[in-house]
């Protein structure tokens, strides 16, 4: 095997092992960077001996072999240390003793444990928003700095020093390595969940970025939320996280047409919907509701974009039952854009004059003063009900709120056709 | 990226024989560790091509041709889909599977899907992207978003 074609499979080797070799270290030696540090030493070793030596039966194994080496080397010089430091005391030497010991006892049985643990840390709140996500995808999805950086459009310059100053600031903070019990758990957890769909998000939004990273965000954030519901099955948020996730990547083909023109929700050709991912997304969301979540924030989510996903053709679409979770949702978690969604729900449910009523009180909030869907919204529902100047007017008012050509050709068209699909 | 992994039938296979409890429980573990990857999408054992059929297409004519068929080792007996990060990822995998049929030779055979990215750079495809960019930066929401 030549030494790149070698490179390439001890990548893919680091991408399934090195999330189980970090947690399963960290669980050791109780300081995820120091972990990682030797979880990277025996990668490094494994670039070096593999070409020659050809990849062993059981990389994993041989990955946590070489860094338990590195981390007894480590562990005496420590100690010797501690022989001139008295200060180290007596505490460190005996966690260290039976660390090493730890190392004969650790088993394999423990390690969803560890991986759970793992998430946690990287998800601490101790940690800024990016320094959860560059951590997250790092020590968890197997990513290297540079493959975040160009996820992220930013210099790896950047991403190293978050990934160090973050491990810096947990070690500082003595942050434990354990999973949160009783009431924190519920509020780190969704530290997790938000980190998770941030890089969805990152990746879905961006599914049309010129660098090939970036749709693959979408899949890193799945994996590593399909990898969450298995360590905390439990837990209903976690699973309407996933049902959000697949459905929504089950439209990722069908969201352009072969112009290149964006195609709203309504328009897609269903069949070009990825249907191994929405019946596992319907797969969580049930296992969400069944684990009594239907109403926690993703699982509601889930449950609208589950609504769109289970009609055959738009018109079959369930627009009473959309307009009833987003009034869930908009008691759950207020804000002027689920509240516009809401009215478009509401008036494919129950006609444009509910739907106008609800954009008419939306009219006087000043974070939507310059959105110029408000009035695209209200243009459409001010048409349908035949009141055509004023529905000229807001078109107006929303070809003068976009400076970019290719909305104002979608205006056109919602114009044109003067549906309300214009969303 | 997402690849199916194709389980190449035997003639054990092809006659029905059930496999043995040992490689159940090892298929069963080989699956979980698929599943806690999060790479897992979907996957299956298919009915030997005996309880199958074809259909021929040929100068405008369509012919049903039961099973089974002759071939066995061009039948497919089961698939994995995966979602990895890469071929060699997919192979990793691939390689860790229990053997599908024990003693018996077999073979395990691994096919990428089409994906959006497969299709050529063109300044189509470039307009396509900038133009989903552009949209998407303004679409409101996670469920009426395109």
């Amino acid at each position: 095997m030549s030494s790149p074609e070698t490179h390439r499979v001890i990548d893919a080797v680091w991408r399934i092992e090195s999330a189980r070799l970090i947690a399963g270290l960290a669980c050791i030696v109780r300081d995820v960077g120091v972990a990682e540090e030797l979880a990277q030493d025996a990668l490094v070793a494994a670039l070096e001996r593999w070409p020659e030596s050809g990849i062993p039966d059981n990389p994993g194994a041989w990955l946590m072999a070489t860094a338990k080496h590195r981390a007894i080397d480590l562990f005496r010089r420590n100690k010797l240390l501690e022989r001139k430091h008295a200060e180290f005391g007596r505490d460190l030497e005996a966690q260290q003793e039976s660390a090493v010991a730890n190392f004969e006892t650790a088993h394999e049985d423990h390690i969803g444990d560890d991986l759970l643990r793992l998430v946690f840390v990287s998800c601490h709140p101790v940690l800024s928003r990016e320094a959860r996500v560059a951590l997250t995808l790092r020590l968890l999805g197997g990513l290297t700095t540079q493959e975040i950086a160009r996820a992220f459009l930013v210099p790896e310059q950047t991403v190293a020093q978050r990934i160090v100053r973050a491990k810096r600031t947990l070690t500082e903070a003595h942050v434990p390595f354990e999973v949160p019990r009783g009431l924190d758990l519920a509020a780190r957890l969704s530290s997790v969940l938000e980190v998770i769909y941030l890089i969805f998000n990152e990746g879905y939004s961006a599914t049309a970025g010129e660098d090939w990273m970036r749709p693959a965000l979408c899949e890193d954030a799945l994996r590593l939320g399909r990898v969450l519901a298995g360590l905390v099955p439990n837990e209903p948020e976690v699973h309407g996280l996933v049902a959000l996730m697949e459905i929504q990547a089950s439209r990722a083909h069908a969201r352009v047409g072969p112009a290149g023109d964006p195609i709203l929700l309504l328009d897609q050709d269903r069949t070009r919907w990825d249907h191994v991912l929405v019946r596992r997304g319907l797969a969580a969301l049930q296992r969400a509701e069944a684990l009594g979540g239907a109403l926690g924030p993703h699982a509601l989510q889930a449950a609208i974009a589950a609504c769109h996903a289970r009609a055959r053709s738009p018109a079959e679409t369930d627009w009473q039952r959309i307009a009833a979770l987003y009034d869930a949702l908009a008691q759950l978690m207020p804000s002027p854009v689920v509240e516009l969604n809401r009215a478009v729900a509401v008036s494919m449910a129950f006609g444009p004059e509910a739907g106008l009523e609800i954009i008419d009180i939306l009219a006087a909030e000043p974070s939507l003063k310059a959105y110029h869907l408000l009035p695209s919204v209200r243009g459409d529902l001010l048409a349908k009900l035949r009141r055509f100047p004023e529905a000229r007017e807001e078109f107006e008012r929303a070809a003068a709120l976009t400076q970019n050509v290719r909305e104002r050709n979608l205006l056109d068209r919602a114009r044109a056709c003067g549906a309300s699909s214009g969303l | 990226m997402k690849f199916m992994m194709i389980v190449r039938a035997t003639k054990d296979s092809e006659a029905g024989i059930m496999p043995t409890e040992e490689l159940i429980s090892a298929m069963g573990k080989y699956n979980e560790e698929l599943m806690k990857a999060g790479v897992l999408l979907d996957l299956s054992g298919l009915q030997p091509s005996s309880k199958g059929a074809r259909i021929r297409f040929s100068a405008g004519k369509r012919t049903i041709i039961d099973g089974p068929f002759v071939e066995t080792k061009e039948l497919i007996a089961g698939y994995w889909i995966i979602q990895v990060k890469s071929r060699e990822e997919a192979i990793e995998w691939a390689k860790r599977a229990p053997a599908p049929f024990e003693d018996q030779e077999c073979e395990i055979e691994i096919r990428q899907f089409f994906e959006m990215d497969d299709f050529a750079p063109s300044e189509a495809v470039d307009r396509m992207r900038e133009r989903r960019r552009e949209f998407e930066k303004t679409s409101p929401s996670t469920s009426f978003r395109a």
